[in-house]
């Protein structure tokens, strides 16, 4: 047994050496959102951030995160019953087709603008190649990760918003 | 076959909630019925429940169709309601559970069986109705690009209207004033002269009194003021916030999970595997021959993998176990020659004398192209949780055909389909794939052997090797041109025919054609890929035809004009992309521009493709515009999605999409090897929408056809060099080896 931190909430788990957080968080934490994609780290649909950074949950141990803060698409908003900046982007520019790899891609588009809150096309094409989406709406996701970018950069210069 | 007709009509009725509810019901008739033929088996009486009103005013639109990013639920509903005139703040949605109250089973089997074509003459009549709700829920499934063309067209605008009228009779009768002073908006109805106002909930009950109109009259497009509107998705929020419920997140209490291993080589079966449980595997409680694959039940998903990773299983061997992807090609190219020689190739179209025409041209362009096999690559790989209990079974999947997917587990168990419960949830990507049903039919195989809930998770590796596959295909096209450079003769000898059946025509006017198929055997499974044979033959066609500009000298997006004057459509639509596309700018070395056009599901649709080949062959494509005849566009930012997702759902195959088989089995595994379209790999999209005033065309599906060819096309302007075998990725593109045609 083995306690994790989940946003902000602990939860004791069993996970043998080598188990992926993936399946920790899904099966024994029932936090759905987070998807199993590949298993190898190619398609970056079980994204999380461990300490504020993006990582693979498919080919992290659980046992290697433990005493970490782990954030999940469920705890992304730091208040409850409100949307982040970039879940907001997402759906005023309509992003997701049919949504499966899109708890994902926000976990990296977050992660990136905490890093880089103005990132370039280039910047935007380098973070986020990791994540695929088969519906193809790379278009939308780049067009929701500016406008994030934006909102961001107006609420901070312009703190009573 | 124990022929009988029924007698459509809308029926109502009022639930125990108070609500009401318009939907069609069909019951035994008269025999002179026109009906008569199309279903003609054993019937029970069916009601398809189309809306209901509650009594807070919602109008819930009940929709038979899964929803897989295309946005249908929003896009049917915003047909019903807005021929309903109903207030779209007040509007809901349910998916039609896949229940014999919906549809029924036995009928809609005698219509399948039976005559598949949509009888024109019920087409807009309440008739219309329930054979649209057959065919959508048993035969066109969601698929087909259809959800808007039929469902939409012929189902909720229908059942909108219909509702309208009845509840503006209501309110006739009940006021006692003519039915013209009447005024249905926003879910209210008013009579203007009197100052009366009614919710359609008040006059709800009443409503369900009034005999239904047979033809309710639609609106015109001017009188529209929801379609044609881009409404937020109602799908998307749960989609940002994790909680959207796929296939793959279903929880039932006490459930197990489990994963397979099935033989690689298609065909093959388990020839032994030792089913104790291996001490060592913690949390494993069960591990099953399934003949043709073997099961393990844990306690977690990463359990089950682990411990099946371990099993020792041995397979039978079979005839293919040798077989590679050059044997296939080779036998295809065999069974084409066979055909030809022993004259057993089927005639597909024949106009004029090809033969004869090609003997007498001036110019004889010849090529043979080679297709390969496509995975669909969803990204939620194949799931299903079952749970066999108390002689019923439900199951929990993301299925494109839950009534196919009810049918085949009571086929499988042996029992009623009224025992078998789908809930269908979200789909993580459909593409096709999910029109099929060996996944769920293997999860109950596996839950039927315990008695509580399983969950089957494939691995992606599962995913990719034991897909229904896109058929690698070879295909022989010959045309010649007379002095002047015009076609006068096009033969093309196909493999394969699927549907839809019209995919290998030609849209342009060649007075002699000869279009010829043959089908070989083949030992790899097949499946409806995106656009299905459109998918192989807007590649064909209009890469050729791009040859055939070529030869002829022309510019080649005037020649496909040229080509079409008898067709205004197209002709539109090839003039705007010539306009939005930049077509007659310059481009820098080594860039060329590509143009693609194809009519598929009812819309037509044109791509240029901008593309850079660089000096070590790379192929980067900057930017793809698209236009679009949909005929009229329902919901156009999702019209806009979809094209999107079409042509970078086309790009990932048309790069380097390519599934081989090496010993009988799939060579690729995941995404390291059957890589996909990723954002640096994307093109800036533009998308332009022609509304033609044509009835609504498909938009799932037709953007997918023609990427490759833009591509391609767009290739040989840069280099010289002729793509005729896809993946672009087997041809090597360096300058220093370029080979021009």
């Amino acid at each position: 047994m083995i306690n994790l931190t989940i946003n902000g909430k602990d939860y004791p788990v069993e996970a043998p050496a080598g188990m992926p957080l993936l399946w920790v968080i899904r099966e024994q934490c029932e936090l759905t959102g987070t998807k199993f994609g590949c298993g190898i780290a190619q398609c970056g649909a079980c994204t999380v951030h461990v300490d504020g950074q993006a990582i693979r949950s498919c080919i992290t141990p659980a046992t290697s995160v433990e005493g970490k803060s782990i954030t999940t698409i469920e705890g992304i908003s730091s208040e409850e019953n409100t949307l982040h900046i970039v879940q907001q982007a997402w759906i005023e520019e309509q992003t997701p087709q049919c949504g499966y790899c899109q708890s994902g891609q926000i976990m990296s588009a977050v992660a990136l603008l905490n890093e880089n809150p103005t990132p370039s096309d280039e910047e935007i094409d380098q973070a986020m190649s990791g994540n695929i989406c088969r519906c193809g709406m790379y278009g939308r996701i780049k067009s929701a990760i500016k406008r994030a970018s934006a909102e961001l950069q107006a609420s901070t210069s312009n703190p009573q918003l | 076959m124990k022929k009988w007709t029924r007698r459509a009509f809308i029926g109502t009725g009022i639930l125990a909630s108070g609500a009401l509810v318009i939907g069609v019901a069909i019951r035994p008739g008269n025999r002179s019925s026109k009906v008569v033929g199309l279903i003609s088996k054993e019937g029970e009486t069916v009601m398809n429940i189309w809306l209901k009103i509650s009594p807070d005013n919602t109008v819930t639109a009940i929709i038979p169709h899964a929803e897989m990013g295309q946005g249908v639920h929003t896009t049917l509903a915003m047909m019903l309601a807005d021929e309903m005139d109903a207030d779209w703040s007040k509007v809901k949605f349910m998916e039609a559970p896949a229940d014999k109250e919906y549809a029924n089973y036995v009928l809609a089997k005698g219509f399948i069986a039976g005559d598949k074509t949509f009888p024109k003459f019920l087409e807009g009549t309440i008739d219309g109705v329930f054979l649209t709700a057959v065919k959508s829920m048993n035969f066109q499934i969601t698929g087909g690009s259809a959800s808007v063309r039929f469902t939409g067209q012929q189902g909720m605008r229908i059942a909108g209207a219909a509702a309208k009228a009845m509840l503006l009779q209501a309110a006739s009768d009940t006021w006692k004033v003519p039915v013209e002073e009447l005024k249905a908006e926003k879910s209210i109805i008013s009579h203007p002269a009197s100052n009366k106002t009614a919710s359609y909930a008040e006059l709800a009950q009443a409503a369900a009194q009034v005999k239904a109109p047979q033809q309710p009259r639609l609106k015109t497009p001017e009188e529209f003021t929801l379609m044609g509107t881009s409404v937020p998705r109602w799908d998307i929020p749960a989609k940002v916030t994790g909680e959207a419920k796929f296939g793959m997140d279903v929880i039932i209490p006490n459930m197990k999970y489990a994963t397979i291993k099935a033989a690689p080589v298609f065909g093959a079966k388990v020839k032994s595997v030792d089913t104790t449980i291996p001490d060592e595997s913690a949390g494993v409680v069960k591990v099953l021959n399934l003949e043709n694959a073997v099961a393990v039940i844990a306690d977690g998903y990463w359990q089950a993998k682990s411990a099946i990773d371990r099993l020792k299983i041995e397979f039978e061997s079979t005839e293919n176990d040798g077989k590679s992807q050059d044997d296939i090609f080779e036998g295809y190219r065999m069974a084409m020659d066979k055909a030809l020689e022993e004259e057993s190739i089927e005639e597909h179209f024949r106009s004029g004398d090809a033969l004869t025409a090609l003997s007498g041209a001036a110019t004889i362009v010849e090529a043979e192209y080679q297709l390969p096999f496509l995975a669909h690559a969803t990204m939620e790989p194949m799931n299903c949780t079952a749970w066999v209990h108390d002689g019923k079974c439900e199951i929990w999947c993301g299925s494109q055909n839950p009534l196919g997917a009810k049918a085949a587990v009571a086929e499988f168990l042996d029992i009623s389909p009224e025992q078998v419960t789908v809930h269908n949830q979200l789909l993580g990507g459909g593409f096709g794939r999910r029109s099929e049903t060996d996944v769920i039919r293997q999860a109950v195989a596996i839950a039927k052997e315990v008695d509580y809930p399983v969950k089957l998770i494939w691995s992606r590796e599962e995913d990719t090797q034991h897909d229904v596959y896109r058929e690698a295909t070879v295909s022989r096209m010959k045309a010649g041109l007379d002095e002047s450079g015009n076609p006068v003769a096009y033969s093309h000898q196909f493999l394969f025919k699927h549907h839809p059946p019209e995919a290998a025509d030609i849209p342009y006017a060649v007075p002699n054609q000869l279009i010829q198929f043959t089908s070989p055997s083949s030992f790899v499974p097949w499946g409806n890929w995106r656009s299905v044979d459109h998918s192989v033959h807007g590649f064909l066609t209009e890469s050729f035809i791009d040859e055939l500009a070529f030869a002829a000298k022309k510019d080649p997006l005037a020649f496909r004009k040229s080509l079409t004057q008898d067709q205004p459509r197209f002709q539109k639509v090839l003039d705007l992309i010539r306009e939005k596309s930049n077509w007659d700018s310059p481009l820098p070395s080594n860039w060329g521009r590509g143009v693609a056009i194809a009519q598929s599901f009812g819309s037509i649709v044109a791509e240029v493709a901008e593309v850079e080949v660089n000096v070590e062959g790379k192929v980067k494509v900057h930017r793809v515009v698209c236009v679009a005849d949909a005929g009229f566009a329902i919901h156009p930012d999702g019209f806009k999605a979809q094209m999107e997702s079409g042509i970078i759902y086309g790009l990932a195959a048309a790069m380097t999409g390519e599934i081989t088989i090496e010993n009988g089995a799939v060579a690729q595994s995941n995404f390291h090897d059957y890589p996909v379209t990723r954002m640096s790999d994307a093109p800036r999209i533009e998308t332009y929408i022609i509304n033609s005033g044509n009835p609504p065309g498909g938009a799932g599906e037709p953007s997918t056809p023609v990427i490759a060819p833009a591509v391609t096309n767009a290739i040989f302007k840069a280099t010289g060099v002729r793509i005729r075998q896809l993946p672009i990725s087997k041809t090597d593109l360096r300058v220093s080896i370029r080979q021009t045609t």
